[in-house]
């Protein structure tokens, strides 16, 4: 084992963003990704056909399991965040459900930051106890909660790495450690950081997901989520997580008793989310949507940097303003977060943000409408601005009591800084905070 | 499944099919702080064609008790342990790396138990280099990422994976990881020291496969070139653009080519 070198291989964050997974195609050398368009693929014998099904060759069979395009997407997103593999669904909401329902079932119990996203606390708290699947949630930054929401059924913990709205901070490497202790993984919503910010697993994190919708693909074009193992977890450990995860450690009758953690010690939870939660589920990811996302990612590193600029000259813009009452930007001293976002997030803390204008909630209408350059829509993470009033849309469906507890009030307002010019927003926001002054 | 080898628990792979001492015997040995599920594909191939397909764990590593053996003759007497221990008389070895060492080893002390012997990314003498070898006996991270950089062919260190969605090198990267304290350095020192290659190699008459990764940086083919030369009635199969770790590079070439070779056997 004589050897050239003696330093560690290690491709940069930039190189892997337009490289990793891809090669040029064997047969027309095309360079960009082929949109492989194709349900299915074909057999060259039967003896190679049942050897797919088994498992007992590497290939695809039907893109519902498995597609060339969406292949590459998923190497290149689990290279940049340092895991072991990933799976392309059909949207983030998607990713989060197959990361549950691989790991638990009825009877089981996970324990979440409150600082969610709506779409996952309405999946958490209002479909799933349907289920049998139960969910306590926890002030993200209160370690002690976390800690004594944990059930002997409890198999998840699962957080946003920037809670949503109000920029929640989660302490990856405390939360994870307490997981740990207690023989669980901890889940990570990392789609306001992306790998360009933050890299969960580096962490402590074992399971991180994204709604590639948003900056990932970053224009605002598709629908589609990501699933990435870190390969950290051991799921079989003696002690602690002995027993926990039946689903990987077991003889599972929908694949002829195969047992996972005896298939593959690293990438147990991504063959059986793989052949069970995608196989039976459906959820996939469209090889058209996984080209365009691909696409996005290519030029992930130079976006993200534009918006942590843009997002920068904002908030310093309306901190300053004598309209608005605060803002959430874990940057700014004033938040609780501001030294945790220093150590985790030093390249900064993403483009989605809130703050609260002065006044009644006629005020927040007379903002968003005089808007011209943000574009007033459910979404974040696209190439051009967005603002939203969480209240009365993304988290419409809260009662009073979670609002608050989430730090969303009538007056809090969520923008997601786009790659316009910063002048431009400013311009655009000054002018819409005069109308809204004079409302 | 699980079977006791000198007095502790050993972890066998099979495939996820019963063994059946009627049947055919191929044993799998994985290299330097693997274990079983670098031969998933092929072994599971085997196991569905008519094989006892045994995927082991060497002491220590994976799923299997005991401690890590110091020298590649140490291994070798256990992999004739482990074969009586299962009531094998005769089996086809299968290595990879340090486990190619063992399995030569063990060939040229129990011929009457080998059937035949494939040689992944082998090379005798194998010397391992003084910066691997102190980052692993210091348990330091660089040791894996320095095996994980060697591992792999270039072209492989930005995927491409046969395998849909995984990651091969942070897959090895965790592999390594995984590794109990010292048994990455026991299994190095043990390839590093072992001076007995090229005369087992001569002693050896049994069909013999060689396989080499045509861009691997860990064992070098031209590094096996005295041990081309002391095996008699070899074959010799070099997969192009591929590393060391050419189950996950080139699964289904490795596959091809096991599958040729055992079938010649009959």
């Amino acid at each position: 084992m004589t050897k050239p070198k003696t330093t560690p291989k290690s491709i940069h964050l930039d190189t892997l963003s337009l490289h990793a997974g891809s090669r040029p195609d064997p047969v027309t050398g095309a360079r960009a990704t082929p949109i492989y368009q194709s349900a299915s693929f074909v057999f060259p014998d039967t003896d190679h056909a049942a050897a797919l099904f088994n498992m007992e060759r590497a290939g695809y069979v039907y893109s519902r399991i498995a597609n060339p395009t969406c292949a590459v997407l998923e190497e290149r997103i689990a290279a940049l965040e340092g895991g072991v593999g990933a799976i392309a669904v059909a949207s983030g909401q998607a990713a989060l459900h197959l990361a549950i329902v691989t790991l638990l079932g009825a009877g089981s119990h996970i324990v979440a930051s409150r600082a969610l996203y709506g779409g996952s606390h309405n999946l958490l708290d209002y479909t799933l106890p349907r289920f049998g699947i139960a969910t306590t949630f926890v002030d993200p930054r209160d370690a002690d909660a976390w800690r004594a929401a944990i059930r002997p059924e409890t198999r998840l913990l699962f957080g946003e790495t920037l809670g949503n709205p109000g920029l929640d901070v989660l302490d990856v490497p405390r939360i994870s450690a307490l997981a740990h202790d207690h023989g669980l993984p901890l889940l990570v919503d990392s789609t306001f950081t992306t790998p360009y910010l933050m890299r969960p697993f580096e962490h402590g994190a074992d399971l991180v997901y994204h709604s590639a919708t948003k900056f990932l693909s970053g224009h605002g074009v598709v629908i589609g989520g990501l699933l990435v193992d870190s390969g950290r977890f051991d799921w079989d450990r003696p002690g602690a997580s002995a027993g926990k995860f039946p689903t990987l450690t077991e003889p599972y009758a929908g694949f002829h008793d195969m047992v996972f953690t005896e298939e593959s010690t690293t990438a147990a939870f991504l063959l059986r989310a793989r052949r069970e939660g995608i196989r039976d589920f459906g959820a996939c990811m469209a090889p058209m949507t996984a080209f365009q996302i691909l696409q996005g990612i290519e030029t992930l590193p130079l976006r993200m940097q534009r918006h942590v600029d843009n997002t920068r000259r904002i908030v310093a813009f309306l901190a300053a303003h004598p309209l608005v009452e605060s803002v959430a930007y874990p940057e700014l001293p004033a938040h609780p977060d501001h030294a945790l976002a220093q150590r985790l997030l030093p390249l900064g803390c993403g483009a989605v943000f809130s703050f609260a204008i002065r006044g009644s909630r006629e005020q927040g209408r007379k903002f968003i409408e005089s808007l011209k350059l943000f574009s007033h829509l459910a979404n974040v993470g696209d190439a051009k601005s967005l603002v939203i009033h969480p209240a009365s849309t993304t988290h419409f469906r809260m009662a009073a009591a979670e609002l608050r507890a989430s730090g969303i009030t009538e007056g809090t307002i969520r923008l997601s800084v786009g790659l316009e010019h910063p002048d431009d927003l400013i311009e655009d926001l000054s002018r819409a905070l005069h109308a809204a002054g004079k409302a | 499944m699980y079977v006791t080898v000198e007095g502790d628990p050993v972890y066998v792979y099979t495939g996820a099919r019963a063994f059946d001492r009627a049947r055919s015997t191929i044993v799998f040995v994985h290299g330097a702080a693997n274990d079983h599920s670098v031969w998933g594909l092929q072994a599971r191939y085997f196991a569905h064609h008519g094989n006892n397909a045994l995927a082991i764990d060497l002491p220590a590593h994976g799923k299997s008790g005991g401690s890590a053996r110091t020298s590649i003759g140490s291994i070798a007497d256990w992999l004739t342990a482990l074969l009586d221990a299962l009531g094998v008389d005769r089996a086809v070895l299968v290595g990879h790396s340090m486990g190619a060492l063992a399995a030569l080893d063990m060939t040229a002390r129990h011929p009457e138990r080998v059937r035949a012997l494939a040689l992944l990314g082998p090379a005798a003498p194998m010397v391992v280099s003084d910066v691997l070898l102190d980052a692993a006996e210091a348990h330091d991270h660089l040791a894996y990422e320095l095996m994980t950089g060697w591992t792999f062919s270039a072209t492989s260190h930005l995927g491409g994976n046969r395998q849909p969605g995984i990651w091969m090198t942070n897959v090895a990267l965790r592999l390594f990881e995984r590794s109990r304290p010292g048994v990455l350095h026991a299994d190095l020192e043990a390839c590093h020291r072992y001076a007995d290659g090229l005369a087992a190699a001569k002693t050896i008459h049994c069909p013999v496969l060689l396989v080499f990764g045509q861009r691997d940086l860990m064992v070098p083919p031209k590094n096996a070139r005295p041990l081309q030369d002391a095996l008699t009635g070899k074959r010799i199969v070099t997969i192009p653009e591929c590393g060391h770790s050419m189950m996950a590079e080139a699964p289904d070439v490795v596959l091809d080519t096991l599958r040729e070779f055992i079938a010649s056997l009959s």
